[in-house]
């Protein structure tokens, strides 16, 4: 217990200490200027100092990183079904879903900050759009893979469609619905961030910019840090899900 | 009349139907035909791939055939009847219900998950020797557990015919041996009629009251070899003269070895 312990928390920590203290040693050997690379200590200083910032545009980057990430969740969930189960939905769609999943969607963002404009409706499209393609093409994946012997054997019972969907092809499905979410949620942070640096004038991507352009490295660092943490956050919480379906999913072991 | 009569049945899949690419139809079962009675245990014999299976799923109203007839109980079977038991060759548990839930499923299905079915579910685990593994998930089982598992699942229900699909093949000898005992042992107690798939020759012949045997695709029934060893049998039975005479019939009729008498037949 104790060396486990050891090996998952000692270990990853030790490696950030010395990837920082690296960091320390080249500012100070390199005498590098800190508006091209503020030394750890003058980042520090800087998110404590802009603490009440970072964590007031964090908040406005996490909403629209959540909202969008349940909105795809809530589209994309029946859709899939949908078009998994049907078949002329899935031979209409299907095809170019997985097209449109090559289409890099941030290119789409100038012309949705057109429409939407600048406020929270541009950035949740953003996020949204980003998010849904991993949801909808797992679930869809998942609901389709459902073992043919299950399919039967519900069938020689004379299962209903509800129940075959409920008792035998949506358990079947959530390993991939989970991972298509994890998958979505790393997306929808960048997409939130995409959204902000193209048109914004709130959220951490916007902090980042002007702290940029006001030559502020060390803010735009915090903001950075603050970015991952965020990340790092978001992903909990769709693990925190998954923790809470545990009892319907397979060991990790046993999932695609 | 006989409790199963399969006449003349007949399956032709057609282009799709398999997904294989075929380029022509393919004729999966021309001309099978044989019968069996109440609480019979028939093991249906043959080549890989002869279209036994087919005609399991046929005869559980999983697929349509495309010609001739098959009666069970009276009834023509059309559709799925909702009151037989399928065990496949894999288990097919569900990963994310424990042992008991899973047994419980087509109760669930046939909305009677009552006390009284759970009871029986208690007794079914307890009959295969897995009532100290009720809450435990399926990767937690071995092989052979997981199809005891999933026998108890096709047997929860009481169902009249149990059709099961080579459910031993992936076991390891002494496994099976093990589970041919238990197959038994639970048809003596249930009176289940029983339809079993198999390319063992051995197993056939130790399970069963009679052996269809099947030839090459597509299939036909080449020949129907009762076999009178009394029940209860137990595995010594192997060693018997009556039981390597019913193997060697079956070997013959299966082209393994030369019918004797032709054996010295020069070519």
């Amino acid at each position: 217990m104790r060396s486990r312990l050891l090996s998952q928390t000692m270990y990853p920590l030790a490696g950030v200490a010395l990837i920082i203290v690296a960091w320390a040693l080249a500012c100070w050997i390199g005498n590098i200027p800190t508006v091209v690379l503020p030394s750890p200590d003058k980042v520090l200083r800087s998110m404590i100092i802009r603490g009440d910032l970072l964590l007031s545009e964090g908040w406005i980057t996490l909403k629209e990183t959540l909202y969008g990430f349940l909105l795809a969740l809530v589209i994309g969930l029946p859709l899939a079904v949908a078009v998994a189960n049907s078949r002329p939905l899935n031979l209409m769609f299907y095809p170019l879903l997985i097209a449109l999943q090559s289409v890099p969607k941030v290119a789409l963002a100038p012309m949705i900050l057109v429409w939407l404009g600048t406020g929270l409706e541009s950035k949740l499209a953003i996020v949204w759009l980003v998010a849904f393609f991993p949801i909808i093409v797992d679930t869809a994946a998942g609901l389709r893979a459902t073992p043919k012997e299950l399919l039967e054997l519900a069938r020689s019972l004379n299962a209903s469609a509800l129940q075959i969907f409920l008792k035998v092809q949506l358990p079947a499905a959530l390993p991939f619905v989970v991972t298509g979410a994890k998958v979505a949620i790393t997306l929808a942070v960048i997409g939130a961030v995409i959204g902000e640096f193209i048109g914004s004038s709130e959220g951490l991507g916007f902090l980042l910019l002007s702290a940029t352009s006001q030559l502020d490295t060390p803010l735009a660092f915090a903001a950075l840090f603050a970015l991952s943490v965020l990340g790092i956050f978001a992903y909990a919480l769709v693990g925190l899900g998954e923790r809470m379906m545990s009892p319907w999913l397979p060991p990790a072991a046993e999932r695609h | 009349m006989a409790f199963g009569v399969i006449q003349n049945v007949r399956k032709v899949f057609q282009l799709d139907e398999l997904g294989s690419g075929a380029l022509e139809p393919v004729v999966a079962l021309d001309d099978a035909s044989f019968e069996f009675e109440q609480g019979d245990l028939v093991a249906l014999l043959g080549p890989s791939g002869c279209g036994k299976t087919t005609l399991l799923r046929i005869v559980g109203g999983l697929i349509a055939k495309s010609a001739g007839s098959v009666a069970i109980g009276g009834r023509e079977i059309t559709r799925p009847m909702g009151d037989y038991g399928f065990v496949f060759q894999a288990p097919s548990l569900m990963p994310w219900r424990n042992v008991l839930d899973n047994v419980l499923f087509p109760m669930e299905i046939l909305k009677r998950n009552d006390a009284a079915a759970r009871r029986h579910a208690h007794e079914l685990l307890d009959l295969v020797g897995l009532s100290g593994f009720l809450s435990a998930r399926p990767h937690q089982l071995s092989g052979g557990m997981q199809q005891r598992v999933a026998l108890c699942r096709a047997l929860v229900h009481r169902p009249k015919l149990l059709l099961m699909d080579e459910p031993f093949g992936a076991l390891d000898e002494l496994t099976r041996m093990d589970m041919n005992d238990l197959l038994l042992r639970i048809r003596h107690e249930t009176r289940a009629s029983v339809l079993f798939v198999t390319h063992s020759i051995s197993e056939a012949v130790y399970l069963s009251d009679k052996v269809v045997i099947f030839s090459k695709r597509p299939a036909r029934v080449v020949r129907q070899v009762p076999i009178a060893l009394a029940y209860p049998r137990s595995q010594k039975v192997r060693f018997t003269a009556a039981f390597t005479a019913a193997e060697r019939i079956a070997s013959e009729a299966l082209g393994v070895i030369a019918p004797v008498g032709e054996e010295a037949t020069p070519p």
